[in-house]
């Protein structure tokens, strides 16, 4: 499965890999999920390196696996296409533009920080940044509406907000409550049967 | 030391960011803002609108601007390659040994608790920011109008950024 072919009958060469990678890493705005039409059209649509259905195998994959999903995607179809040195070229293409830009953002903004009109603008951006967070969670919530989502989400909030475990914590013991209680009412249903 | 204890501190969030991007913010908080004090919280706030305002995944705009912010370009190398060390491990050996996991029912068992438990680390690190950022009425107004923007008007982020930046350059200047 290693060394896809694409409609031109090659396979991806390691410079047009990164250079692939690197143009969706420094044209992108608003984090992962915005890359990955970008991904689609180059790779699945544009070349035929994947097919649809292997593309959201990979998708889906890549979101149950913890880290960030626009490196794990990269990384992922780079081995597919070109091995390891392949998912290392894709990879490092990905983060390579946010990481120099942000070096340069960094560097000045210590520079003007103290500039009182740039705090007061920023006085207002943290609070629209407070604002896009509590959106973020929103959305989600409206995914988990059920019963026993809103239970987990309440009793996560007041673990995290009210009794101040560490979430790194949180998140490991409610996946395994998760899949405890999955198991449970599995076995729970056959015995009813 | 500071290097050392920087990596191991990235390594850590990258081992447990489940859901991407916001989702890894609860972690940040409290690990980079809290625990080691390296950001405090203004400027862990002004970093999210920075990264969301630049190309590419949040989560390395943030690593990168912490790491810098703490020990200057290495400091931004190692928190970068600490957090995408271990998602980088999982995803090669996926990328070889898929089968077990495709369509995995242990996964998707794992992550009926994992999601709505995202809400919650969500809300609280709002919770725990919102104390230093909406702090008079101005700034609960300007939430509330925001966050309408965002989710009922759905305008994009970037633009609603802006507009507070101009907002904020009205109202405090």
């Amino acid at each position: 499965m290693i060394g896809l072919i694409g409609r031109d009958g090659m396979r991806i060469s390691l410079a047009k890999l990164f250079f692939s990678f690197l143009k969706i890493g420094a044209f992108t705005f608003g984090g992962g999920y915005a890359m990955i039409p970008l991904f689609e059209r180059e790779f699945v649509k544009r070349y035929g390196y994947l097919d649809e259905d292997e593309f959201y195998d990979v998708l889906v994959i890549c979101q149950s696996l913890p880290g960030v999903i626009a490196i794990n995607f990269s990384v992922f179809i780079g081995i597919k296409l070109r091995g390891k040195v392949g998912g290392f070229v894709a990879g490092l293409g990905v983060a390579l533009p946010s990481f120099l830009i942000i070096l340069v953002i960094a560097a000045f903004l210590f520079a003007y920080i103290e500039n009182p009109y740039v705090e007061a603008a920023f006085k207002g951006v943290r609070v629209s940044v407070i604002a896009l967070i509590f959106t973020a969670g929103f959305r989600l919530f409206k995914q988990n509406k059920h019963l026993f989502g809103v239970f987990m989400a309440v009793l996560t909030f007041a673990l995290v907000a009210m009794v101040r475990l560490h979430p790194f914590f949180v998140i490991l013991a409610m996946g395994a409550f998760g899949y405890i209680t999955t198991k449970v009412g599995e076995v729970v249903r056959h015995a009813s049967h | 030391m500071l290097l050392i204890k920087l990596f191991f501190t990235f390594l850590g969030i990258g081992a447990v960011a489940f859901g991407g991007g916001y989702a890894m913010l609860p972690l940040f908080e409290r690990m980079i803002v809290e625990q080691h004090g390296w950001l405090d919280r203004s400027l862990f706030l002004d970093m999210i609108a920075i990264s969301q305002m630049t190309p590419g995944p949040i989560a390395i705009n943030s690593a990168t601007f912490i790491g810098f912010q703490i020990q200057g370009v290495i400091g931004a190398l190692v928190a970068t390659i600490g957090m995408i060390t271990i998602p980088v491990i999982l995803i090669s050996l996926v990328s070889v040994y898929r089968e077990p996991f495709k369509n995995s029912k242990v996964v998707q068992a794992i992550f009926t608790g994992l999601r709505p438990a995202l809400v919650g680390l969500i809300f609280a690190s709002v919770f725990s920011l919102a104390r230093d950022a909406v702090f008079d009425l101005w700034g609960l107004i300007l939430f509330f109008v925001f966050f309408g923007l965002l989710a009922v008007f759905r305008i994009h982020p970037i633009l609603v950024i802006l507009i507070s930046a101009v907002l904020g350059l009205i109202i405090y200047a």
